[in-house]
C-alpha cells in the first residue's frame, strides 16, 4: 500500500472528531467535581452510585428494556416475511409494497411519528408504552429487511429445492434448511434493531407521552446541570453496552458470510 | 420446482402480507389520513369539512412557514456539503490506502459513533459548547477569552456544527462503497499515458465515484432536514426547523389541518431537492457508459 500522510492524518483527525464528545462521557463520569470541566479533580464512583440508586431511572430503563425487545422481535419477525417474500417469489405489487415498507428509511422520523400520533389522537387511543413500540417498529422494519434480504440472498437455492425433492414439506424445508442458514442474519437484525429502539427518541417521546423512557428521561435530565455527571455515568455505560452489542453483531455478521461461503466486504448498512 | 407464475404470486402475496398490512394500516393511512386533513377547515382542536385550500393558501401569506422551510433547508444542505467534503478524503484513505483485510475494522470504527445514543451525543455537545461548559471553562483557564464564549447559544452555527457532527458517518460509507467499485486497472493506465495522480484522481476516480457521493448526500440530507433534537437543545431552542414547528403546529396550537399542510408542503419540498439529486446521480451513470 502506498503511503499517504495527509490522508492518513486527516483520516486519524476525523475519527478523533468522531469519537470526542464520547471520548468526554469515561472521563467525566469518574471525575470528582459536579461541575463538567477541566481539569479533573479527582476519582470517583459517586456518580455510578446515584445512577444505580436513581428510582425513576430504574424505572425508565426498564420500560425502554421491554420497547426495545418488542420492537426488535417485531421488526425482526415482519422483516424475515417480507425479505422472504421479496427474495423468493415474484407477485404483483412487488415494487411498490416493498417500497412502503422501505420508505421509513427516507421519511424524517418526525413524520412518521406525527402522522401516527394524528391517527392515533382522533381515534382516542390511549398513547403508551404499546404505541411506542407500534411506531418504533415502523422505523425499526427497513433496517431488519434490507439485513434479511442479503442473508436471504446468500442461500443456494438448490438446498432448498434438494429438501423438497426428498420429501420435505414447504414449512419443514424452511425449519430444517433456511432458518438454520440465515440465522445469523436474523440475530444480527434483532441486535440492531434492539440498538435503534433502545437509542431512539422522536416516537419515545410523542408516542409514549409522559411513560419514563430512557432516552426521553436522558434528554429531559441534562438541563440541569446538578444532574450531568450521573447523565455521564449512564452514558458510560450505556455506550459500553451498544458497542459490545454491534460487536456481537459484527460478530455473527462474519460467521454468516462464512457459512454462506461469501467474502466479507465491510460493515453494516 | 415447477410453481405456475399464478401460485407464485398467491405464495408471494401470502407470504408478505403480514408486514403489508402492518405498514398500510400504520403507515400508509396515517399517511393518506395527514394529506387528507391538511386540505380540511381547521381551529384550534377542530377538523371539519368543507374542504379547503385556505391551508396552503395561508403556508404562502404568512412568510414565517416559507422562512422556516427555507432556513431548514439551507442548515440541512450546509451541513449535507460539509459532510461529504469531510467524508470523502476518509473513505478515499480507507479504500485505496489501508490493506484489504484491515478495511472492515476501519469502517466499524468509523461507523460506531453512529450506533451511540444519538441522544447522548447532542446533550455532551450541549455540555461541552453551553453556557460555562467544557469549551468555556477551558478557553478561559488557558486565559484565551476572559468571557464565557457559550457557542451552544449562537443559533445556526451552533446547530449545523452539531448536526454534522451527528451525522458525519453516514456519509463515509457510500463514498466509500462507489471508490471500492473503482476499476484500479484505469487509474494505472492513466497514470501510464502520463498523467500526474491528481489529475488521473480528476477525470478518473471523482467522476466514477459521483454516485456514491450523491447517495451519501441524500443519506445526510433527508434526516437533517428533519432533525429535531438539536434545533431544540443547541441555540437555545430559538432557531426552530421544519420538525419543530410542526411540533409547534399539531400539539401546541392543536391546528392539526395547518400543521399537516406545512408538514405536506415540507415534505414536497424535501422530495423535490431528493429528487434532484437523484436526477444528477442519473447524469452520472449515464455519462459512465
Amino acid at each position: 500500500m502506498k503511503k499517504a500522510p495527509i490522508l492518513r492524518g486527516f483520516t486519524l483527525a476525523y475519527l478523533l472528531f468522531l469519537y470526542s464528545p464520547i471520548i468526554l462521557l469515561p472521563i467525566f463520569a469518574f471525575n470528582d467535581s459536579r461541575v463538567v470541566a477541566f481539569p479533573l479533580t479527582g476519582f470517583t464512583l459517586n456518580w455510578f452510585s446515584e445512577m444505580l440508586g436513581d428510582v425513576n431511572l430504574r424505572n425508565a430503563a426498564k420500560n425502554s428494556l421491554i420497547i426495545a425487545l418488542s420492537v426488535a422481535s417485531l421488526s425482526t419477525v415482519l422483516g424475515i416475511f417480507a425479505a422472504r417474500a421479496s427474495v423468493r417469489y415474484s407477485f404483483p405489487g412487488k415494487a411498490p409494497l416493498m417500497g412502503l415498507i422501505m420508505l421509513p428509511l427516507v421519511l424524517p422520523e418526525m413524520i412518521v411519528a406525527m402522522a401516527l400520533l394524528v391517527v392515533l389522537l382522533s381515534l382516542n387511543i390511549t398513547l403508551s408504552l404499546l404505541t411506542v413500540i407500534i411506531g418504533q417498529t415502523l422505523i425499526c422494519t427497513p433496517f431488519a429487511v434490507a439485513i434479511l434480504t442479503s442473508a436471504f440472498q446468500s442461500l443456494d437455492r438448490s438446498l432448498e429445492e434438494a429438501a423438497m425433492d426428498l420429501g420435505e414439506t414447504q414449512w419443514s424445508t424452511f425449519r430444517l434448511i433456511i432458518l438454520p442458514l440465515v440465522m445469523p442474519g436474523i440475530l444480527v437484525s434483532f441486535l440492531i434493531c434492539f440498538t435503534i429502539s433502545f437509542d431512539e427518541f422522536i416516537i419515545a417521546n410523542f408516542l409514549g407521552s409522559g411513560q419514563p423512557i430512557l432516552s426521553v428521561y436522558i434528554f429531559g435530565q441534562f438541563r440541569f446541570p446538578a444532574k450531568v455527571p450521573s447523565m455521564l455515568a449512564l452514558g458510560t455505560v450505556l455506550v459500553l453496552f451498544s458497542i459490545i452489542l454491534l460487536g456481537v453483531a459484527e460478530y455473527f455478521r462474519r460467521r454468516g458470510i462464512a457459512k454462506a461461503g461469501g467474502k466479507d466486504t465491510g460493515g453494516f448498512l | 420446482m415447477a410453481a405456475t407464475p399464478k401460485s407464485e404470486a398467491r405464495a408471494g402475496l401470502k407470504l408478505i402480507s403480514p408486514t403489508a398490512i402492518y405498514v398500510i394500516l400504520l403507515l400508509a393511512v396515517p399517511l393518506a389520513t395527514v394529506l387528507v386533513y391538511s386540505v380540511m377547515t381547521g381551529g384550534r382542536g377542530v377538523v371539519a369539512l368543507p374542504l379547503t385550500i385556505e391551508n396552503y393558501a395561508r403556508l404562502w401569506s404568512q412568510p414565517v412557514y416559507g422562512f422556516i422551510m427555507f432556513k431548514s433547508l439551507m442548515v440541512a444542505l450546509t451541513v449535507t456539503l460539509i459532510t461529504v467534503l469531510l467524508a470523502y478524503p476518509v473513505a478515499y484513505y480507507v479504500s485505496f490506502h489501508v490493506r484489504p483485510e484491515r478495511k472492515s475494522l476501519w469502517l466499524f470504527l468509523i461507523t460506531i459513533p453512529f450506533w451511540t445514543s444519538y441522544i447522548i451525543r447532542v446533550s455532551l455537545w450541549f455540555v461541552i459548547l453551553g453556557y460555562d461548559g467544557v469549551l468555556d471553562r477551558a478557553l478561559i483557564s488557558l486565559g484565551i477569552m476572559d468571557t464565557q464564549l457559550n457557542f451552544a447559544s449562537y443559533g445556526i452555527p451552533a446547530i449545523i456544527f452539531v448536526l454534522a457532527h451527528a451525522y458525519a458517518p453516514f456519509a463515509v460509507l457510500p463514498v466509500f462503497v462507489s471508490l471500492e467499485k473503482v476499476d484500479r486497472s484505469l487509474l494505472e493506465a492513466g497514470q501510464d499515458l502520463g498523467e500526474t495522480r491528481w489529475r488521473t484522481f480528476l477525470r478518473v476516480t471523482l467522476p466514477l465515484s459521483m454516485p456514491g457521493v450523491i447517495a451519501a448526500a441524500l443519506i445526510v440530507f433527508i434526516p437533517t432536514v428533519g432533525d429535531y433534537v438539536t434545533p431544540r437543545l443547541v441555540g437555545d431552542g430559538k432557531e426552530p426547523m421544519i420538525a419543530n414547528f410542526i411540533e409547534t403546529q399539531l400539539l401546541r396550537l392543536q391546528n392539526m389541518p395547518q400543521g399537516s399542510a406545512f408538514a405536506v408542503a415540507s415534505m414536497t419540498m424535501v422530495g423535490i431537492v431528493s429528487i434532484a439529486f437523484v436526477l444528477l446521480n442519473r447524469r452520472f451513470l449515464r455519462g459512465q457508459k
